[in-house]
């Protein structure tokens, strides 16, 4: 019966072929990472209708204070509220923290294609050292965004004295130092939902560092788990210089 | 299939000096971001700022996933079955910011 199983030329849909010359694994990853930047789409949306609805800061930029009375909560300039770098206490340093975390983020991303490239040449010691320096990345980066959270969470000395006397300082989910209670509930949930990512890509990592280590992939012949992990990880990186360019430089 | 970043034929120094080229441009996109973020003047309309980030970031975006995600060198279909759902899917991000600040104008000046 070999007419039977051979494969038609008219269409390459028919099975018996790979028509996108990729694995099953790997597509799906892919179909799940466009499901996953709906998301992250929906959340962008969000952001940008709840902003509009807000009043701008009008003013110049370099005299730029927050907002203290509740009639008139406008929106802060993201770059001075996250101006605080660990061990420089006070001092006004706008961005630099976040792009550091930036830059960490990007770097891991490298150190996650080179471990892809070491696994197309089966050389599994490099592939360990590379997904280790990602895996010590990924850490850093959550480590990162933790003092973030509680320094943005515990507040600024200045903190905030409303018109009717009362003082705040820091942000929680009802109130916030910086201006409208919904711009603090809107970093939780972005910078959140992205660090969720990060830390589950962490997780996957560590997993399939694991498995390189005692050699699975070395006896399977491929290393194409490491290519999957790496895709859901540059697609973390990928998020997250949009959570940088539209949450704080927009 | 010849320019592939990661390229089973190519030799190892070319694919890993490739992948540094890569992370040198991007890394250099978010340092010209930062330098656009302090040097803008004052006085000057934040708005072509705002457009000359997001197109900064699509430039990045396009690198990581070109080049670290490695769509570029993957089959035609491929690329079109996730590069197009995302491109209506930014048409739709464009549509309900429109749309949707003309209804909270529309509701906020329903009084006049």
């Amino acid at each position: 019966m070999a007419s039977t199983i051979s494969v038609s030329n008219k269409n390459i849909w028919n099975g018996g072929v790979s028509p996108l010359k990729a694995s099953y694994g790997k597509l799906m990853m892919w179909f799940f990472l466009l499901s996953d930047a709906f998301t992250f789409s929906a959340l962008l949306i969000s952001y940008g209708m709840i902003r509009y609805m807000h009043p701008a800061y009008e003013g110049n930029y370099s005299e730029f204070t927050f907002a203290n009375d509740s009639s008139n909560l406008y929106w802060p300039i993201p770059e001075m509220v996250f101006d605080a770098f660990p061990f420089f206490h006070g001092v006004h340093l706008p961005l630099l923290f976040v792009g550091l975390m930036t830059f960490i983020l990007i770097l891991s991303s490298v150190t996650m294609v080179l471990g892809v490239e070491a696994g197309h040449r089966m050389d599994q010691k490099a592939v360990e050292k590379w997904m280790l320096w990602t895996i010590i990345g990924g850490f850093t980066f959550l480590g990162c965004q933790a003092w973030e959270w509680s320094h943005f969470i515990s507040g600024s000395d200045a903190g905030l004295t409303y018109v009717d006397g009362s003082f705040f300082q820091g942000a929680n989910l009802t109130q916030n130092q910086y201006g409208p209670p919904l711009f603090a509930d809107l970093f939780f949930f972005i910078t959140g939902f992205h660090g969720t990512h990060v830390f589950s890509g962490v997780i996957l990592n560590i997993i399939i560092f694991y498995n390189v280590v005692v050699g699975t992939y070395q006896r399977r012949g491929h290393y194409e788990m490491v290519e999957k992990v790496g895709l859901y990880w540059h697609f973390v990186d990928l998020v997250w210089v949009f959570v940088f360019t539209f949450f704080y430089l927009v | 299939m010849s320019d592939s970043a990661i390229n089973t034929n190519s030799s190892k120094n070319e694919n890993i000096r490739r992948i540094w080229k890569v992370a040198g441009i991007l890394a250099l996109i978010t340092a010209a971001e930062f330098a656009f973020a302090f040097a803008w003047p004052d006085t000057w309309s934040r708005m072509p700022l705002n457009v000359w980030f997001i197109i900064l970031t699509l430039a990045k975006a396009f690198y990581i996933v070109a080049e670290f995600m490695h769509l570029k060198h993957e089959v035609k279909t491929l690329i079109l079955s996730i590069v197009l759902p995302m491109a209506f899917v930014v048409w739709l991000i464009v549509a309900l910011l429109a749309e949707g600040s003309a209804i909270i104008d529309a509701v906020k000046n329903f009084w006049g």
